[in-house]
């Protein structure tokens, strides 16, 4: 990797951070350029490209906007497979000219880039343009979510949302101004990529018709998508000529196209977390009838309102299904147990019963989900609760997702759920939002 | 494919932006919909010789390239079923600005539902399905879809909606023919994409559904910009 524009004299430039970074902490083969030459650290500055004496895989271009024709002239001479522009200075500030210029010299070369004005890629062990320092970001893990951002900001952000929910990311791809890779390529790469089972999108906005591109390409991705829209208050449709014009605003336009073809757009950014999570356990969607299992009446109660606030049903569980369940409790609990939907098992429950529960209801064919509120402070609950009830999902094959309360001493639940991809939420809300994700993509 | 003389009708309607109704729904017909019999004239005459081949009621509409919206301007009279009145109401139609004929149709009473288009600028064209009438701008209870649309999609899009059980029958009442909206919608749908280039957004408003059929009894075309 080629870090053009590094400084002699800022340790802090965006260039410096990107080659220090890979340099130091990433199994990259990183050279620093600045056309000035001499010494880095003691490693030579490279006046150009073209001085590099081995091939190069990818440039990475953080020099002033006006230097960079030159420099990717440069970068295509060199036969380098393609760039990373993180220098600004284009079509957001008002020089549409110049970004024209560089996407057409790039068309005109076969060479793609990422950006410009955008952080570029982070692809976990393999390489990082970010130019944040690396002990000021929190890092995911390397994992099956691939995330594409138009704004580098708030993908910094949600790398720490998924971070903190144990998400791990294929690749997370800042694309700035999209002036060569846009959407609709990543869509079409993340799909090739065998690490890759979830691909997320944050958009602002598509150009002329590249809403329709983006859907079809969606529509024919074997991988779930999910969108988080920026920019959806209405704007200059009050003064609409017709009717149809006034109720099709922008941005209702873009959800119920994206409903229409089963890319799940997530409302709010905890709900792309959320959805991520869950698709990426369960790549193929519901229809949203749910059924609750708790220890405490209270949690079931509050799953089943947040249900109904997310337009997820709670059937009615069939009365053979309350049956079996009945007779295989153990018998402290078969005669308080509440075997309406939400199932109350109370807290004299064990294990057992609990996987019975679990067990039958997904039998039952009123549910395609199966919500498990565990609270661990219950004593006939075990530290292999996770293990054990992920075993019988497994084998029933119907989607579970858990709540369990996140703290350490509860880790080693988490763990049996999530080793076993059981997606696991640390609040009540989550769990519903995760059964949300599988009926926003469900097939229609 | 648009048929010659229909790219004939929007070339003409440039001037003003936008498609007068006689010339829109030959559009609609041309393509399959269906719209009310009717005719266009000036002469009172041929709208009463009408009103008695029809034997029911009529409705009769200024059409003027200066009313776009025809309420504001109680530019439509419906449920006309004397010659007096007839007579009556053409003059007063006649004499709104640039009004040199009427529309005579013949009046068809059911379920009014609002069926529209939008050429978006990130999607193209989109098909807009709601209850008809001006209050669909208060309460907004639409479903719009990607054109062109499947049958499938028609059967989500009356799903989604609040009015679902006005589509389907509501208190005794009949409910639309879905299999004759679903065609309506198909139709319109593609429709809409071979009008991509041309048009801005498209109300069929209202498009009246009985138990046997759904017509298209009002349709305006706004124009691109050229």
């Amino acid at each position: 990797m080629a870090v053009i524009g590094v400084s002699t004299s800022q340790d802090s430039h965006p260039a410096n951070v990107i080659y220090n970074k890979n340099h130091l902490r990433y199994p990259v083969q990183t050279f620093a350029v600045n056309p000035r030459g001499g010494r880095l650290n003691r490693e030579p500055l490279y006046r150009s490209v073209a001085d590099i004496e081995i091939g190069v895989d990818l440039a990475v271009i953080a020099v002033r906007s006006r230097f960079v024709p030159d420099v990717m002239a440069q970068c295509i001479e060199k036969k380098i497979k393609g760039a990373v522009i993180i220098s600004g200075g284009f079509a957001e500030s008002g020089n549409q000219d110049l970004q024209k210029q560089v996407a057409e010299m790039a068309a005109q070369a076969d060479f793609p880039f990422v950006g410009p004005n955008c952080l570029g890629i982070y692809s976990p062990e393999a390489v990082d343009t970010f130019f944040l320092p690396g002990e000021r970001i929190i890092h995911p893990r390397k994992g099956n979510v691939g995330f594409v951002s138009q704004s580098g900001g708030v993908l910094v952000d949600q790398m720490v949302k998924f971070a903190g929910e144990g998400i791990g990311v294929s690749a997370a791809v800042s694309i700035g101004n999209k002036a060569c890779i846009r959407e609709t390529h990543m869509i079409d790469w993340f799909e090739q990529d065998p690490g890759t089972r979830v691909i997320a999108f944050y958009i602002e906005g598509f150009e002329c018709r590249e809403g329709r591109e983006f859907i079809k390409q969606a529509q024919a991705c074997t991988k779930p998508v999910v969108v988080l829209k920026a920019g959806k208050t209405a704007r200059g449709i009050a003064a609409a000529s017709s009717h149809t014009a006034s109720v099709a605003g922008d941005y209702r336009v873009f959800s119920e196209i994206m409903k229409q073809h089963c890319v799940a757009e997530a409302d709010t950014e905890y709900e792309l977390t959320a959805f991520c999570e869950a698709l990426s356990c369960y790549p193929r969607g519901s229809f949203g009838n749910v059924g609750i299992v708790s220890l405490s009446g209270g949690h079931g109660v509050v799953a089943a309102d947040a249900c109904g606030n997310h337009g997820l049903n709670i059937p009615k569980i069939a009365e053979v299904t309350a049956e079996t369940i009945r007779s295989r409790l153990s018998p402290e609990i078969q005669a308080i147990a509440s075997l309406e939907n939400p199932l109350d098992l109370t807290g004299s429950c064990v294990d057992a019963d609990i996987l019975t529960a679990v067990r039958h209801l997904s039998r039952d064919q009123n549910f395609d989900c199966i919500l498990a509120l565990l609270l661990p402070y219950s004593p006939g609950i075990s530290a292999d609760i996770g293990a054990k009830l992920s075993q019988v999902a497994r084998n029933e094959g119907k989607p579970l997702i858990a709540y369990v309360p996140k703290e350490d001493k509860y880790k080693i639940i988490i763990e049996g759920f999530a080793l076993n991809n059981i997606p696991v939420a640390s609040s009540v809300e989550g769990a519903v939002l995760m059964a949300k994700a599988l009926k926003r993509c469900r097939p229609c | 494919m648009l048929t010659q003389r229909i790219k004939q009708i929007i070339e003409s309607a440039r001037p003003q932006g936008w498609v007068l109704e006689p010339m829109a729904k030959e559009i609609l017909a041309d393509s399959g919909l269906t719209i009310p019999k009717g005719l266009l004239t000036g002469s009172f005459e041929t709208a009463r010789q009408f009103l008695e081949e029809v034997d029911g009621k009529v409705v009769i509409k200024a059409v003027s390239a200066s009313i776009i919206h025809k309420t504001e301007h109680q530019a439509v009279v419906t449920g006309i079923d004397d010659p007096d009145t007839l007579s009556l109401q053409m003059k007063r139609l006649l004499s709104l600005k640039g009004c040199n004929q009427v529309l005579v149709e013949e009046m068809v009473s059911g379920i009014e539902i609002l069926v529209g288009a939008k050429n978006d600028l990130q999607f193209g064209p989109v098909i807009v399905l709601g209850l008809g009438g001006t209050s669909v701008e208060i309460y907004n209870d639409t479903a719009i879809r990607l054109a062109p649309v499947t049958p499938a999609d028609v059967f989500s899009m009356v799903d989604s909606l609040g009015a679902k059980p006005v589509f389907q029958g509501f208190r005794g009442r009949p409910g639309v023919n879905m299999e004759e909206m679903t065609r309506f919608l198909v139709a319109f749908s593609h429709l809409i994409m071979n009008l991509e280039p041309f048009f801005e957004s498209i109300d069929l408003n209202p498009v009246i559904c009985t138990p046997k059929s759904c017509i298209a009894v009002d349709a305006r075309i706004m124009l691109l910009p050229v």
